[in-house]
């Protein structure tokens, strides 16, 4: 994909074709990864000095507020300027029918996404940018502004029109696979289950909104964005824009937050850009928070028919999971539901399928852990259900339909700790505590459950390239247009150049973010850690066979460690061997490995909650979660990974549910007070445990993605313990006490 | 946020003078009204600012009980040594709201005059009576979980969101104003509220530049327990599924006095004097409390989506008069 912009030159490029067992990581004798260092951009950001996109300071700045469209389908027939022109203050009202873009892009591709915003598809699709001088009366005529419509008819309503089904084209994984006869394995088996499990649409909800501002240099764009991965996105705009993507900087320091809604450009960049472009001023445009909601991207909702048939040996041997999203109409991006119930359990006949419902609603896209977070809800639920039919306690069950081997592909795993994952949880959770009847702990007006779900994610990787110099004084510098949106990119991979080159993380300046650094895949996907780790390992590795060299030296025989490089009885300061400074480019990209393995992250949650017996509000009273995820880089930066995982997790099961009112597919619920994300008081204490892994299969990092196996499975985790609890099975998330409340005990 | 006047007001009189203006409107903690005008579903032509006016401080009253400036932010309410040991439901329906920061800036006056969180009302792109009267109510027939299912009318089905405004119905507080031309009034919290009838954007009795200068509480109930319960789709920064306020004195075995306000299932802080009819003066019983229940919720109304409000605010009564009779 990254190819035509990878330059050539000096650089160490690895393809994975093959398994790479030694890592420089084992070797290095600096001391620093793995360690739980404090983020080295913490200082920053609680001084208010990490510059996020809307906060750079341009001079003759024009500010601009976006219009979405008020109707949910049809035309833009006219936008009478007039009166809001007049005001003072403000400078234009500008728009590009065939150029503004009807929707975000998915993340990673190089295309440009839907464009065209005369024909409206959903309510609140952006359809012009009012500009001023202030943001204030931007944002006022913004809302003054008029704009005349024909109304069309328009598809709102999911159950309504799910006889307009289709089977979207493959992505990740194909949109149906069949194997076996799960029709036939159903009838035949001792103990099935069948059921179907509902999820709503969700928003990402990240902190900070899309903010972009552009700034034109002739014919050259620099965008300040809050985008995850700006390598492709500077794709995206130039080719919305219609311009060479040598001629789009994208610069992304800090972002607030992505969680899968800035993986691809959204309408507020083009807007921007265009805006500028016609003004021949910089201009910037923030989303507002209903924006966000309503025109950037959600997670489909999703209906999971889940069908399971086991011996009374508990062994599978059959799993259906078929599933029913939603996207805009045009769009062929479908939530991949399944795609952990591809290789996450035995069964010989298997049908995993995907068909999605054209609807009039905003785009829906990657949000944290596209797949398994809402996929393995209706996976880890129905295995509950099975276990409890079956009379197996929940743990033993998916351990007996734990492999060893890939189910469909017959190839094996990189890594798999699931089975050691569940029994070290069980043990430290205090499993054997939990009762499998239902309903039998009370304590006051609260009913205690336990639950336990499988953690799995998809491990990705992804071509990535990174730069690192090491400079006259010692110190070194490590860039790339990877981006750190507050996971702790900067930490890591100032961690893993530190531990390669022996010199303190203090003495490495960090440069992410811009994308006139080497190209990167960016933060996605829980591939921006190895991904770009791997890039920097390279280029490290690189480094340091120069360093051998500079001390004639075998690379074998140095050591760096403090700032020197010590070998043949000689230490020497690094600074001294490299001259006016010493740089190379390290290149990782993916080969063979990914076929011949089947990779993913493991774990396990465990689920401690109250309900209410008299309301049925849900409080969760402790969770813990184990996870395999191959080398761990910052024991800290790891946990505070999963700790946002799992807490989503307590979002998608209990909380949250993007609303739209199926009259005129208008969203209801589009602020922070209404589009509920757990709050501090939802998040009890969570615990994470990491198992020790190495998987030289991944990369030579030898780590795996970790930023979304922390949600994956934690919500049937929850959702398996509400049943445990109070004996009623919701399968229609969240789980809100309404649902509830018809099951609890009379008063 | 559409331009507006603004005056800082040095004493009452000088608000509520500045305050005949046409579109004024009174701002002192603003964490309501501040939002609302961002978005233009409020859009004062004037804004009179009465934070500078002398109107903090709790203070006991001579005939017993205490008057609470309207400029006193709920924060420091809810934490008033006196607030917590005589009127403890109101500590607790205070805490139950909103954020800490928010609670900061909040104060007494302005949090009776919260704005319903309905979706419709918050949305200019959608009709709303209340918002813009006569062009019609989305909530009826749209997304309304949230909305009420007691005094509704065909023009409105919204609830009120405040907390503090519940228990200080069960406190049956009185309102202390100041009228433009001078006099004040004193206002029974049960008759300042109005239903939204055929005029859901009118919700008090306040007229044009009348200003709240404090809520005056009666003296304690001697020997009374107080609860309030508020049942919320998230732990904490959610609005009132259901709520309940109560102060109860019981003797022996027997109701001897309760007062029960409700919250989360009406336009205003509600109150039924038959609910507290079915238990005053006898035993504290189940059957006793289930009447209680049944004349809450005689009337109610589920629109659809909120038709579970009706069993919770039943389920919630009978769990709250237990506690509250100590049952």
């Amino acid at each position: 994909m990254l190819d035509a912009i990878f330059g050539q030159g000096d650089r160490n490029s690895l393809t994975m074709d093959k398994p790479h067992p030694d890592s420089l990581l084992d070797t290095s004798v600096q001391g620093v990864i793995s360690r739980p260092l404090d983020r080295v951009d913490g200082p920053f950001k609680v001084s208010g000095t990490a510059t996020y996109a809307a906060e750079y300071q341009i001079d003759n700045l024009a500010h601009g507020v976006l219009v979405g469209a008020k109707i949910g389908h049809g035309t833009v027939t006219a936008i009478d300027a007039s009166a809001v022109k007049a005001m003072p203050g403000v400078i234009d009202v500008i728009t590009d029918y065939d150029t503004f873009i009807r929707n975000p892009q998915q993340g990673g591709e190089t295309t440009a996404p839907t464009q065209g915003v005369k024909e409206v598809g959903y309510f609140g699709q952006i359809v012009a940018i009012v500009l001023a001088e202030s943001f204030e009366v931007a944002r006022d005529a913004a809302q003054r502004l008029h704009i005349e419509y024909d109304y069309a008819a328009g598809a709102y309503d999911f159950d309504a029109n799910r006889d307009q089904s289709e089977t979207p084209p493959a992505s990740q994984i194909p949109a149906h696979y069949t194997q076996g006869n799960v029709d036939k394995a159903m009838t035949q088996a001792p103990v099935t289950v069948e059921a179907t499990y509902v999820t709503p649409s969700q928003n990402s909800a990240a902190m900070e909104p899309h903010a972009s501002i552009a700034v034109w240099n002739d014919d050259a764009l620099t965008l300040y964005g809050s985008y995850q991965m700006p390598t492709s996105d500077a794709q995206q705009l130039a080719k919305s824009l219609g311009i060479s993507e040598k001629k789009v900087r994208i610069i992304a320091r800090y972002i607030g937050g992505g969680f899968g809604s800035k993986l691809g450009i959204a309408p507020e960049s083009v807007a921007a850009a265009i805006a500028a472009k016609r003004l021949g001023r910089p201009v910037k445009a923030v989303m507002a928070r209903t924006q966000v909601f309503d025109a950037t991207v959600r997670r489909s909702n999703t209906e999971q028919r889940l069908r399971l048939a086991a011996g009374k040996d508990g062994k599978l041997t059959a799993i259906g999971h078929d599933s029913l999203t939603s996207n805009l109409p045009g769009e062929d991006y479908f939530e991949p539901v399944g795609i952990g119930t591809h290789f996450l359990y035995r069964g010989e006949n298997r049908s995993i399928t995907h068909d999605m419902v054209p609807l009039n609603l905003l785009l829906s896209g990657s949000m944290r852990a596209p797949g398994e977070a809402v996929g393995m809800i209706g996976l880890e639920c129905a295995m509950d259900e099975l276990a409890e039919k079956l009379g197996f306690d929940p743990i033993d069950l998916r351990k007996a339909n734990d492999i060893d081997a890939d189910p469909e592909k017959d190839i094996p795993f990189s890594s798999r700790q699931l089975s050691r994952a569940l029994q070290v949880g069980a043990e430290k959770f205090g499993w054997d505590q939990r009762n499998p009847r239902p309903a039998q702990r009370r304590e006051g007006e609260w009913l205690i459950g336990m639950g336990v779900a499988s953690a799995a994610r998809s491990n990705m990787l992804q071509q990535s390239s990174a730069k690192v110099e090491i400079h006259a004084d010692g110190s070194a510098t490590v860039s790339s247009a990877m981006t750190d949106i507050g996971t702790g990119s900067y930490t890591i991979l100032a961690q893993i150049a530190g531990e390669i080159l022996g010199i303190p993380v203090e003495k490495i300046r960090m440069s992410l973010g811009d994308t006139n650094d080497p190209p990167a895949a960016g933060s996605g996907g829980s591939w921006g850690a190895t991904s770009a780790g791997s890039a920097v390992y390279l280029a490290c590795e690189l480094l340091r066979d120069k360093l051998a060299k500079a001390m004639d030296v075998d690379p074998g025989e140095l050591t760096l460690k403090d700032g020197q490089a010590i070998g043949a009885n000689r230490s020497v300061p690094l600074g001294e061997l490299v001259g006016q400074g010493m740089e190379a480019t390290g290149e990782i990209k993916p080969g063979k490995m990914e076929k011949a393995m089947t990779q993913a992250s493991y774990g396990a949650h465990f689920a401690e909650v109250a309900v209410n017996a008299v309301t049925g509000e849900v409080r969760v009273r402790r969770m813990l979660g184990v996870f395999a995820a191959g080398r761990v880089l910052n024991a800290k930066t790891a946990r505070s990974q999963c700790l946002g995982g799992m807490t989503f997790g307590i979002g998608a099961a209990l909380t949250e549910d993007l609303i739209h009112d199926q009259r005129n597919g208008k969203l209801v619920n589009r602020d922070l007070a209404e589009y509920h994300v757990p709050v501090n008081a939802d998040v009890p204490q969570l615990e994470v445990h990491f198992l020790d892994e190495r998987d030289i299969y991944a990369n030579p990092i030898h780590a795996k993605g970790i930023g979304e196996l922390g949600i994956s499975g934690a919500a049937p985790a929850v959702a398996n313990a509400v049943y445990n609890a109070c004996g009623v099975r919701v399968r229609e998330f969240p789980i809100t006490c309404d649902k509830l409340l018809d099951g609890l005990p009379a008063l | 946020m559409k331009p507006f006047a603004y005056a800082r007001a040095g004493d009452a009189d000088q608000a509520v003078a500045e305050a005949l203006a046409p579109q004024a409107r009174f701002i002192a903690g603003g964490t309501n009204l501040l939002d609302l005008m961002k978005l233009q579903i409020e859009t004062p032509a004037k804004l009179v600012d009465i934070t500078r006016l002398p109107l903090g401080g709790i203070t006991p009253r001579d005939e017993g009980g205490v008057s609470i400036g309207a400029l006193v932010p709920n924060s420091d309410l809810a934490a008033d040594p006196r607030i917590i040991a005589d009127y403890e439901v109101l500590s607790r329906a205070l805490l139950a709201g909103a954020s800490g920061q928010l609670r900061n800036k909040a104060t007494t006056g302005g949090n009776l005059l919260q704005r319903t969180r309905c979706y419709y009302f918050y949305d200019t792109a959608t009709p709303c009576n209340k918002r813009e009267p006569g062009s019609g109510c989305s909530a009826i027939g749209g997304v309304n979980r949230i909305l009420a299912v007691l005094g509704t009318s065909e023009k409105c089905i919204a609830t009120h969101p405040s907390d503090m405004a519940v228990a200080m119905r069960a406190l049956d507080a009185t309102i202390v104003t100041q009228k433009p031309d001078g006099d004040r009034r004193r206002i029974a919290i049960g008759d300042f509220y109005r239903l939204p009838g055929d005029t859901p954007q009118i919700e008090t009795v306040l007229e044009p530049g009348e200003l709240i200068t404090a809520v005056e509480l009666p003296p304690k109930v001697e020997g009374a327990r107080h609860l309030y319960r508020k049942v919320r789709d998230r732990a904490s920064y959610a609005f009132a599924l259901v709520s309940v306020a109560g102060v109860v004195r019981m003797d022996g075995d027997v109701v001897a006095s309760a007062s029960l306000a409700f919250g989360g299932l009406a336009p205003m802080p509600w109150r039924n004097p038959a609910v507290e009819a079915a238990i005053v003066g006898k035993p504290a019983t189940d059957a006793n409390f289930a009447a209680a229940a049944d004349a809450l919720l005689a009337d109610a109304k589920g629109q659809g989506s909120n038709d579970f409000k009706i069993p919770l605010a039943r389920r919630t009564l009978i769990a709250s008069l237990r506690e509250l009779t100590g049952k």
